[in-house]
């Protein structure tokens, strides 16, 4: 319908509040109400303590890569015009990790190690996605 | 307690593997099942146990074609690639309960012709998480997920993707010398190199197929075992482990570790073998890196030093540790590493199309879904 032919998140209930800081431009990163420890991706249970209270935290968007792989194939069509793409693994300053696309960082320049920050591209009406660019 | 040789394989069975079929998974499952049932030397109304692959038949199937009067248990174990050797797990752990006597362990299915594993992967819910968080991005397909392992592991300690076409060179010989193998023209370090990148660093020779096909074994109890058609192959020992984080990848503590280096000092300690007494390895290949993975994460070799372990050959027939002697799911046929039992089996019977000279004692790994892992330890009987 909004012409977009890439997959598309289904969130919950559980996950919902991440999706709308990205739409707000905002990375929110689920915080243990009751320990404290931070954790990603997000889910119902706190792994350090078994606690149910969840509170969501404003991440500084800043990390350093991790690993990276380049996409060269299409394994769904709607990426096929993106190709080739790099996906970045980061490892964020608040101690968890996340995936996305890179944007702007030639592959000769990645490397364990290289600082990044968040970014954020509206694709469609109700959906944006996160991507990381050079800090 | 311990399942330490309560049952063995008695029967193995394959159908043709091929890369292009108008038959159904089904007819595959049922064929490949008729076959192992033929070999344990058993009718199909032997069988009182079944563990289907995840996706495919249901004990529904197998009771309505074979006319199975008294099934007394059925279930799956949703591991992906690593679902058929811990179903060894959970036949032995039901022979050893007493419930079952011989359980039948099947897959079949249309990789090449039907639903592609791409497209498989995004409607499994082990992959809800990845499916919400990555796939949006475009981190959709195993050998993307898997690249990132393999990256690390590249970065952190050295290895080199020409290492890795050790493992796709060896396999793709063993591959030559099996007639049931789709893929037998040899290739060289240097195709491997040419081949076209898919997943950086994972080329094209790094990546396993997709295949059309079916493929089974049973599982007997080892009182049963002794007087069956064909030498059986006992289990000595057999464990499965799940990765920290076994729903994203990503999340991972240690990227380069998976869930066989939970399984394997347990399968190991319960064979009560060393590894310099294995004779033959058949190791879940669904792409270069991730053999190499294991063979660290078993101890082969300290982690980080599976490349020079890897180097000269040493995976061949008549290397250090003859490997997936088959051609396995890089060049014989995607059958989610049902075959790696089936040819462990032939190799400890001594009735391989490559054998491996007096081989004893050999292993066989699973691998799947980002990371679980399972191991079985088998001897002749």
């Amino acid at each position: 319908m909004d012409g977009y032919d890439k997959l598309v998140p289904s969130p919950t209930p559980d996950t919902q509040p991440y999706w709308d800081g990205l739409a707000a431009g905002q990375l929110r990163l689920q915080r243990c109400g009751d320990c404290h420890t931070v954790r990603h991706y997000p889910r119902p249970v706190c792994p350090s303590c078994y606690s149910m209270n969840t509170e969501w935290i404003d991440a500084t968007g800043r990390g350093t890569v991790h690993s990276w792989t380049i996409t060269h194939y299409a394994f769904h069509p709607g990426f096929k015009g993106d190709l080739p793409y790099v996906l970045v693994t980061v490892d964020l300053d608040e101690g968890v990790r996340m995936q996305s696309q890179a944007r702007g960082i030639d592959t000769s320049q990645l490397r364990v190690g290289l600082p990044v920050k968040i970014a954020f591209e509206k694709v469609k009406d109700d959906l944006t996605l996160p991507v990381f660019v050079l800090a | 307690m311990s399942l330490r040789e309560t049952g063995a394989i008695t029967g193995v069975g394959e159908t043709k593997y091929m890369r292009g079929t108008d038959r159904t998974p089904l007819s595959l499952q049922l064929e490949a099942s008729l076959n192992a049932i033929r070999d344990a030397g058993l009718k199909p109304t032997d069988i009182d146990g079944l563990i289907p692959y995840g996706h495919g038949a249901v004990a529904e199937d197998f009771i309505t074609n074979f006319g199975i009067a008294d099934l007394r248990f059925s279930a799956t174990t949703p591991m992906g690639g690593a679902s058929a050797v811990a179903s060894i797990q959970c036949a032995l752990a039901v022979i050893d309960a007493g419930i079952c006597k011989h359980v039948l362990i099947s897959l079949g299915r249309t990789g090449y012709s039907g639903g592609r594993i791409g497209t498989r992967v995004q409607q499994m819910p082990q992959f809800r998480t990845i499916g919400e968080f990555e796939m949006p991005s475009g981190a959709i397909a195993p050998s993307q997920l898997y690249a990132v392992m393999a990256r690390r592991h590249m970065e952190q300690y050295g290895t080199k993707s020409s290492q890795l076409a050790e493992i796709a060179v060896t396999t793709r010989y063993h591959a030559s010398l099996n007639p049931n193998a789709t893929m037998k023209n040899p290739i060289t370090i240097e195709d491997h190199q040419a081949s076209r990148m898919i997943s950086d660093p994972l080329r094209l020779l790094d990546c396993s197929l997709e295949s059309d096909g079916g493929c089974a074994i049973v599982v007997s109890a080892a009182d049963r075992a002794k007087d069956m058609a064909k030498m059986p192959v006992i289990v000595m020992g057999v464990a499965e482990g799940h990765p920290d984080s076994p729903s994203a990848i990503t999340q991972r503590p240690d990227l380069t570790t998976l869930g066989l280096a939970k399984a394997a000092p347990k399968a190991f300690a319960m064979a009560g073998v060393t590894h310099s007494e294995i004779d033959v390895a058949e190791i879940y290949d669904c792409f270069t890196y991730i053999v190499m993975c294991q063979l660290e994460d078993m101890g082969f070799c300290k982690k980080g030093e599976g490349g020079s372990f890897i180097e000269n050959g040493a995976l061949g027939l008549n290397g250090r540790l003859p490997v997936n002697t088959h051609g396995g799911l890089l060049s014989q046929a995607h059958m989610a590493g049902m075959n790696h039992i089936v040819e462990l089996a032939r190799q400890l019977r001594g009735e391989a199309a490559a054998q491996v000279p007096n081989a004893q004692i050999g292993l066989v790994t699973g691998y799947g879904d980002m990371g679980d892992g399972s191991i079985a330890i088998m001897r002749r009987a």
